[in-house]
């Protein structure tokens, strides 16, 4: 067996380290060394997105990243999205305009939709759907998933508060 | 609260409402606990080895290597698994011959698809067991494989099992009116051969079993949606006790029918975790899922149908090929029925005939998939309607109006005897033509098409048979399934008048927790932050069935109504006891149960229930405590409709379709919650679009597997979709209390065929007069080429 | 789902990682961003023994101007390359890499090394006729598009060399256009063209480039479309009858959605209206 490999990251601003195979995929590192289970795995070729977590504020699929890839990163999955209980504007849109039903692709949406407000804080319906080209639901048939990125930006314009 | 909470159609101070979902909140934050997130100390991971083969019998298979590795605890091949039975097929059908194979969670002497599992590793990690399913040698004699149903009921045919000495699993027909005077009376009788191809139901979260056997007593978490049948059948197929067996359906991340099984995985499992003494985790893999869960559709229909010039039908025949794949598992032959119980579809027909067989293939099995039949046999009645319509050189709309069932005919039995219970199908379309100007699209069509852009514009006007089941029709002496198919609910008051129900039916999406609570908060005058709807889990409330065939609602929701209603009518004694008054006088408004005509004489739910468990408060003979339960059979079945729309723009160069607009008009009966219908028929008609243009399971000749990942199975991006514009009619069911209808397939149903019409439409004016599914851009551009010939230049070159 | 065991080392120099990659053997891997190889090491389609991980070695990422082009870091992101200005055909094919996670991810490096014909990346360094840098045991050497590609999935950098830096010469003066064809956004393409076209002053075409991606087991320049274009008319009629040999010279590989007859087809269809898109856009 392969000699395991030191990581440290920093995940929703708590610091970890542990020593894992070099093998361990970051969503698994994430899922099964630190029990953040919020974040999910919907396919084995980068395809379905439910993985997505940010790693140094950028999405990326947490199932096509090592989790010695990630060392020294900061990382901010699902459960590092709300604060004491304050949902994060996406979430409380996700929340108010219907955008999940069985739920298990929406911590995924709701990541790669927050990238996108990150890069582009007013989009367009089509700029949406094209950001989340990676991320496969089967039950909403994205219709509210997309009103409630659009509601999140909106708020979030309104407010003044970076999504 | 958002601004959807307090829209009301005032149907109930609850019911009606857009109200937000309780079950969120835990799914927004990542709180939300899934089969895959639950750990139990001491477990351990099974992998499975799976054929490679699509037939082969197994020559010999050497785990010598196996247990060689650091932390592999066993390993077991199909010899070793000593059960009671296989895996179970629910159906006899009366007076009906089945030939229903042996299926066992591991192959026994031969593997019959791809993915047939053979051998099962267990590891103290998931790594390991990984690794050393690769150090499992099975050698294989290759036996001919039989993927095209056609041609494996031609004589002389390559057998999927020997011993049947066929590959046909069974046939079943039903049908009614005369047939032959139909077809003698109509002036044009139009026939084509529709093909459905076969899909994945493909939820997001993929499958997966935790086992845990300790002391006698088994728990087994599951992603299911019938976590009952999953006790009742690991009972009858381990001989463990029913009793001693607790089932549970955590967070489901979708089913669409493909977690409506009793899979292999969760027997193994379970019979692992008794032989090891440990408990057992499995998860299966994408790939996997595309191997190894259930397939949908896979038919063939070659369809007869009689119209007068006028247009009206005089008969409709179908004789169709249903591919069952290599095992029946628990519904696969009764799929296609399904749809033949609806092949009146919309319309007069007066007589309508479906001859239904059943073909073996060396593929994985199919069975229910969204909409499980019925998407089927709208498709082929819609399609084969805009057929008609150009060979009649009729409207396709006013086709189907001069033959839509009457508004005011219902209840309406149909042909095959099955009666609607209502419908107003000229109401959905004249509402659908409210959000679309056809001339206006025909116009934008003519403009579009000298830049190359083809615009076409179909419909499909369906209704469907949900809501399963009154069980004298589907049970053992009717259609013939080994069930019945009624729906419990519990409804208990605590002291505090906090409610907690307790339903049978298994939601993965669905929302139920947030409906089943208004129908209740009306029933009890309570809020429905107060009620909690428990489900998913045999070791808490009464026996149930489970979530499928869009039955929560009409059949589950029905009954948590019924028992809801009986704590009300307790709470009427009460009051009227200590009141003084008639209990029949007793009202639920504004919150609390009053005196008519007294509102301020009353209790509020919770002084009600305070009452109800101090027993001198009760009267005489009056058991304390508020709680009931109420098992339903519904009478019939529900027929929701509607009439949907779809407008295309097809790129004649590359073959590519573009959806401009699609828009879906249903009536599923008067709403408990508008929200969560839109959300249903969203991801319904997406579905259905997602199998039209993207999506499909192929074998090639051999029975390989082609689409053996997301990468080849196309499900749909939100890039790759349109909105969806939806609006509703409300015609009440008088089948239930609640006037409600299904509606969680109703998309799927509809959407394929008015996507097919739309295409269809938009190549007409390039020669193009049929397709079937799926409209992929290279297969548009050939039948484009086959259309224009070879001088044309076009896809045949 | 989970990769075969394999070791794992980020070394701080490119003498580190070249010294790793000797030490490691013929089963030792270099990794970038990791998504081609982790993909297929996830399926065990690829099992090395040994990751040299880049991500510590300063210096091979970010994007510079330099002599009249783009000197890019190996390491560099895709979204990086599809949002840098003036990158052109570069930057618009580069925006329809898979998706939005994937070019967060994704390196200019890795793709051209792992010499996928279905990338977008691989036919625009041919079109561009560009160069990469790598480093090997014998020191640096300048690798031309055209000897980079020999086969699938096969390059000519060396087992034992790493790309450095791309360069990609800066195309003043062209406009530029692509067209991808896929069933869904983030599929790779069933066929892409990329065009670029340099007009001269009357507005006839004084260069133009053309690539091909998954026209054949490696990408493809349309050398006869760029002949058939260079120094004539760039009116509608021109493109159209170039475009019609935009298959010429092609063997496009087969799959279940597209027949080679088919992708031929795509070809010129997309050649077409790249063409018209680089002929149309702002130089």
């Amino acid at each position: 067996m392969a000699d395991p490999v030191q990581v440290s990251v920093s995940v929703n601003g708590e610091r970890h380290e542990a020593d894992v195979e070099p093998r361990t995929l970051l969503v698994y590192f994430l899922r099964e060394t630190l029990g953040l289970t919020g974040t999910h795995v919907g396919c084995d070729t980068s395809n379905c997105g439910a993985c997505t977590v940010h790693l140094d504020g950028v999405a990326v699929k947490s199932c096509t990243v090592l989790a010695a890839q990630a060392d020294g990163a900061e990382i901010r999955t699902i459960e590092g999205m709300s604060h004491n209980g304050a949902l994060h504007p996406l979430q409380e849109a996700f929340w108010s305009e219907h955008g999940l039903q069985c739920g298990y692709c929406t911590p995924g949406m709701i990541m790669a939709s927050a990238d996108l407000l990150e890069r582009n804080p007013d989009p367009s319906e089509h700029e949406v759907r094209e950001a989340l080209a990676g991320n496969l639901c089967r039950c909403t048939g994205y219709h509210n998933i997309v009103k409630a990125v659009m509601a999140a930006a909106k708020d979030g314009q309104s407010a003044g508060v970076q999504a | 609260m958002s601004a959807t909470d307090t829209a009301t159609n005032g149907k109930g101070l609850f019911v009606g409402r857009a109200m937000r979902r309780k079950e969120d909140p835990r799914l927004i934050t990542g709180k939300a606990s899934y089969t895959e997130d639950i750990v139990v100390p001491g477990m351990v991971h099974a992998v499975l080895v799976r054929s490679p083969e699509a037939h082969a019998r197994i020559t010999s298979i050497d785990t010598s290597a196996v247990m060689e590795r650091p932390g592999v605890l066993a390993v077991y091949t199909g010899q070793d698994v000593d059960l009671e039975s296989g895996l179970p097929m629910a159906w006899v059908p009366p007076g009906i011959e089945v030939n229903t194979p042996e299926h066992w969670p591991l192959a026994k002497a031969v593997v019959k698809h791809v993915g047939d599992p053979v051998a099962v590793v267990i590891a103290d990690t998931r790594e390991i067991a990984m690794d050393a399913v690769e150090d499992v040698i099975v050698e294989y004699d290759p036996l001919p494989a039989v993927t095209d149903i056609e041609k494996a009921l031609e004589d002389g045919a390559d057998l999927v099992h020997e011993d049947f000495g066929t590959n046909k699993s069974h046939e079943w027909s039903l049908g009614g009116g005369d047939l032959e005077a139909g077809f003698a009376e109509a002036d044009v009788i139009l026939e084509r051969r529709v093909v459905n191809h076969r899909t994945s139901g493909a939820p997001i979260e993929p499958r997966g079993v935790l086992a845990d056997y300790r002391a006698g007593s088994l728990t087994i978490w599951s992603t299911t949606q019938v976590p009952h049948f999953l006790r009742l059948f690991l009972s009858l197929i381990l001989g463990v006790s029913e009793e001693r067996i607790r089932a549970i359906a955590p967070e489901v991340g979708g089913g669409f029918g493909a977690k409506l099984q009793i899979y292999g995985e969760e027997v193994l499992c379970a019979w692992l975790s008794r032989k090891l003494e440990r408990p057992v985790k499995w998860t299966e893999t994408r790939s996997e899922h595309m191997a190894a869960s259930h397939h949908g559709r896979d038919q063939i229909a070659y369809v007869k149908v009689g119209a007068k010039r006028d247009g009206t039908l005089t008969a409709y025949h179908t004789r169709i090929l249903a591919d069952m794949g290599a095992y029946l598992m628990l519904l696969t032959p009764t799929i296609p029925s399904l749809g033949a119980f609806v092949m009146n579809g919309c319309y007069k027909t007066p007589a309508v005939q479906t001859d239904i067989t059943g073909v073996f293939t060396n593929k994985m099995p199919t069975d229910a998939i969204r909409g499980a039949g019925r998407p089927e046999a709208t498709h082929q009645i819609e399609v084969v309607l805009d057929q008609l319509a150009a060979e009649l050189e009729m409207d396709p709309l006013e086709l189907r109006r001069r033959n839509f069932i009457a508004a005011d005919a219902f209840p309406c039995e149909t042909a095959l005897g099955i009666v609607y219970d209502s419908g107003n199908y000229q109401g959905t379309l004249d509402k659908l033509l409210e959000h679309v100007d056809v001339e206006s699209v025909r116009r934008e069509a003519e403009d579009l098409r000298s830049r190359g852009i083809h615009r076409g514009i179909g419909f499909s006007t369906y209704t469907e048979i949900c809501g399963l089941a009154p069980s004298r029709v589907t049970g053992p002496s009717g259609f013939g399934l080994q069930t019945g198919l009624w729906e419990s609910a519990m409804v208990r008051v605590h002291i505090t008048g906090a409610v907690t129900v307790f339903t049978g039916t298994s939601p993965h999406g669905q929302g139920h927790e947030t409906g089943f609570a208004q129908i209740v908060a009306d029933r009890l005058g309570c809020d429905p932050a107060q009620v909690e709807v428990i489900h998913g889990d045999t070791g808490t409330g009464p026996q149930g069935l489970g979530t499928y065939g869009s039955r929560s609602l009409s059949v589950g929701g029905e009954a948590v109504s019924r028992a809801a209603g009986k704590v009300a009518d307790k709470i009427r004694q009460i009051i009227a006891h200590q009141l003084e008054a008639a209990p029949e006088d007793i009202e639920v408004a504004d919150g609390k149960f009053s005196v008519k005509g007294s509102p301020d004489k009353g209790l509020t739910l919770a002084e009600a229930s305070g009452e109800a468990h101090i027993p001198e408060n009760l009267p005489d003979g009056m058991e304390p405590g508020l709680e009931e339960t109420s098992f339903y059979d519904p009478e019939n079945f529900v027929f929701p409709f509607g009439a949907h729309c779809c407008v295309v723009d097809v790129d004649a160069e590359t073959g590519k379709v573009d959806i401009v607009r699609y828009i879906a008009v249903d009536d599923c009966g008067p709403a408990v919650n508008p929200m969560l219908i839109d959300g249903q028929v969203h991801g319904g008609v997406v579905h259905g679009i997602g199998q039209a243009l993207f999506e499909r399971i192929h074998y090639d000749e051999d029975g390989q597997l082609v689409t053996g990942t997301f990468v080849d199975y196309a499900l749909p991006s939100a890039a790759d979709v349109p909105n969806i514009e939806t609006d509703r009619t409300e015609t009440p069911s008088p089948t239930n209390s609640l006037g409600v209808k299904g509606i969680g397939e109703a998309g799927t149903i509809a959407s394929s065929a008015a996507v097919t019409n739309a295409v269809i439409d938009a190549l007409r004016p390039l020669g193009v007069t049929y397709m079937d599914m799926p409209l992929s851009p290279m297969r548009i551009w050939e039948a484009i080429g086959e259309a224009s010939g070879p001088a044309a230049g076009g896809g045949a070159q | 789902m989970i990769p075969a065991d394999f070791d794992y080392v980020a070394p701080e120099t490119i003498e580190d990682a070249l010294a790793a990659l000797r030490d490691g053997g013929e089963d030792a891997k270099l990794l970038a961003g990791g998504h081609s190889l982790l993909p297929l090491m996830k399926l065990r389609l690829a099992a090395p023994t040994l990751l040299v991980d880049l991500r510590r070695i300063p210096g091979l990422s970010g994007i510079e101007r330099a002599n009249g082009g783009f000197r890019l870091g190996a390491m560099t992101r895709h979204h990086a390359v599809a949002t840098e200005e003036g990158l052109g055909a570069a930057a618009l094919a580069a925006a329809t890499i898979a998706d939005q996670q994937v070019r967060n991810r994704g390196t200019i490096g890795g793709t051209l090394a792992h010499g996928d014909p279905a990338s977008d990346m691989p036919a625009l360094l041919l079109a561009y006729d560009g160069t990469v840098s790598v480093t090997g045991p014998n020191g640096e050497r300048e690798i031309a598009a055209a000897d980079l590609f020999e086969d699938y999935l096969t390059t000519s950098i060396g087992d034992d060399e790493i790309i450095t830096s791309v360069s990609l010469p800066a195309l003043e003066g062209y406009g530029h256009g692509y067209e991808k064809f896929n069933r869904r956004q983030e599929d790779w393409a069933m066929v892409a063209v990329s065009a670029s076209i340099k007009k001269a002053s009357d507005g006839s075409c004084e260069d133009v480039r053309v690539g091909l991606t998954h026209m054949a087991s490696v990408p493809l320049r349309a050398t006869a479309v760029e002949e058939a274009l260079r120094g004539g008319s760039l009116d509608a009629d021109a493109i159209a009858r170039a475009a019609e040999q935009a298959a010429e010279g092609t063997s496009p590989p087969a799959d279940l959605n597209a027949s080679a007859d088919y992708k031929r087809h795509l070809a010129r269809v997309l050649c077409r209206r790249a063409l018209e898109q680089a002929a149309a856009a702002e130089a």
